[in-house]
């Protein structure tokens, strides 16, 4: 049993003993998220008002979605808000099919879904979130697509949008 | 410009799902070992260390401790650097940077993985941001498929160019007895596999392993004395761009295309795909294998599925690319660039073995992490 030895197939010990996992048990851990005011307005906007506002630079003159403090690309505070979408185009898609657990809250996915990228109307950058067509022969990049959103009260997340639904 | 540097030894272990015959520790011993036996050395000839592996993957903080006397740390020196799926390539950084700026002469990387301890998709989806965008993100596939659907509609590409890929790195994959996966596979194989996430398959995407590298660098001075044929760092560059997934021009790679001229430019490299004699590159997904390549400056944007289909990067094509299997056949996250590393030195230094392609003098290595992040580097038989 030299340290070239090829140990992959083991199941015991070169004397005998049974290789072990342990198990951890189940932990649970609670994580509390500072928003900050960016990531706060948009939500609450989105909660209150069901529209979608993002920041402009005024040096590169990218629309931000979500909206942050800075530029990356300028290194410029960002104060311009500017209302966006609620429509936009479907830059990119896929329709999840394998079940993995989401860390969020422990649960498995729920699958298929479909996970977008789209870019809302006035907006650079594009926002991730859900279409409810999960046939990919129904779906094609460059779409039209619109922000169908949850019943009141909405929650205080992405999710105040239900999905985008393709514009026929 | 900082001291000139080579790699003198590279070991690695024996990947697999579940290495259940060794913890953590033991596998990165069982590396470093190799390591220190490929360059002929002992603990005593190196001066510092870097490791690294994803954060919280085994749910246990301080590698840097809790590995220390697997790594032969000792008493020295050890630093650890973690930046996600390009860990492996920043660890190889970090130890070319501390030996080019002439604070330590002989410094030992390590990268490793005990992916089968958590739940690898959970484990990655924590990069995203936790209110904006982790719920509809799916961990590291949903991404790379997203992108390959932009890919496709803006070019023409299709989902058997991509198969094409994942049957030439799993076919290479048997002839590197460390690999996890080793699989003779065809197109229609990789097509008929489950999908898991259009457009991306079974086959088409990278496992998770368990498993470890070491990789010694060495100043000039040293590296002449320790190795008949040292691997020379010609270049070493680091691009990052954004923190969300939806700020990214995904439709091509922009960190990659930045990283990559950089390095080229650095190593006076002009014609990549003529230049260089083999690659091993970072490719998550076969996808990536053909989107990627436009941004590695092989050909126009829109034309890697034309280089795919002729076989160009296969192992008797013009740059074979991935003798080793690549990422879709072994993937110890944060050991995987870092084999990219090691593999890419062997080819040089002609201790490839089976997967060895004939007269290596230049070798282009590149990492894959985080939101879109790229390292690049660039290894060569001469002198810089």
């Amino acid at each position: 049993m030299g340290i070239y030895t090829d140990k992959r197939k083991s199941t015991h010990t070169p004397d005998g003993f049974e290789l072990l996992l342990h198990h951890s048990g189940h932990l649970e851990y609670d994580f509390n998220w500072h928003m900050g005011p960016y990531w706060s307005k948009f939500l609450i906007e989105m909660r209150d008002n069901a529209r979608f506002m993002a920041v402009r630079c005024e040096e590169c003159g990218n629309v931000y979605v979500p909206p942050r403090y800075i530029c990356g690309r300028c290194f410029k505070e960002l104060n311009e808000w500017v209302e966006v979408g609620p429509e936009g185009e479907l830059k990119g898609f896929t329709i999840v099919r394998f079940p993995y657990i989401n860390p969020n809250n422990g649960e498995l996915m729920k699958v298929p879904y479909t996970s977008i990228w789209v870019t809302l109307d006035g907006a650079t950058t594009r926002m991730m979130h859900f279409c409810n067509e999960t046939d990919e022969k129904n779906l094609e990049v460059g779409m039209r697509m619109r922000a169908v959103w949850a019943k009141e009260p909405r929650p205080t997340s992405i999710h105040a949008v239900e999905y985008f639904e393709i514009i026929k | 410009m900082g001291r000139r540097v080579g790699i003198v030894g590279v070991g690695q272990t024996h990947h697999a799902a579940h290495r259940l015959d060794a913890s953590g520790m033991e596998l990165i011993a069982e590396a470093v070992t190799r390591a220190f036996d490929d360059a002929q050395i002992t603990r005593d000839e190196i001066d510092a260390i870097v490791i690294g592996n994803m954060d919280h993957f085994e749910n246990i903080n301080y590698v840097d401790m809790w590995a220390l006397e697997g790594l032969g740390a000792f008493m020295k020196p050890v630093f650890k650097v973690t930046t996600g799926g390009t860990t492996g390539t920043t660890i190889a950084a970090c130890a070319f940077y501390s030996v080019a700026s002439g604070l330590f002469d002989r410094v030992l990387a390590v990268g490793w993985e005990k992916n089968s301890e958590s739940d690898t998709q959970a484990a990655v989806a924590t990069c995203a941001n936790p209110v904006l965008e982790r719920d509809p993100f799916a961990g590291a596939i949903g991404p790379l498929a997203t992108e390959y659907s932009m890919y496709m509609k803006a070019y023409g590409a299709t989902e058997e160019d991509a198969a094409l890929v994942a049957v030439r790195d799993r076919n290479n994959a048997l002839n590197n007895p460390y690999a996890h996966n080793r699989m003779k596979v065809t197109v229609e194989d990789v097509m008929n596999s489950p999908m898991l996430s259009y457009p991306i398959k079974f086959l088409d995407m990278c496992p998770r392993s368990d498993g470890a590298c070491a990789v010694i660098f060495a100043s000039e001075e040293y590296a002449k004395k320790m190795c008949p044929r040292p691997a020379w760092v010609h270049a070493s560059v680091v691009r990052h761009d954004y923190t969300h997934f939806g700020d990214l021009e995904w439709q091509w790679m922009p960190s990659l295309e930045r990283a990559s001229a950089e390095a080229y430019k650095k190593a006076g490299i002009t014609n990549p795909l003529k230049e260089f004699d083999v690659a091993e590159l970072y490719l998550p997904a076969s996808t990536t294998g053909v989107k990627w390549m436009d941004s590695l400056w092989f050909c126009e944007r829109g034309e890697a599925p034309k280089l795919i289909r002729k076989g160009v990067f296969n192992m008797d094509g013009e740059l074979p690319v991935n003798p080793s299997g690549g990422v879709i056949a072994t993937n110890p996250i944060g050991a995987t660039g870092l084999i990219r590393v090691g593999e890419a030195a062997w080819q040089i230094m002609g201790r490839a073995r089976d997967r060895q392609v004939p007269n290596v003098k230049k070798a282009l290595v590149t990492g894959f992490g985080g939101c879109s992040w790229s390292d690049v580097i660039i290894l060569g038989a001469d002198l810089p």
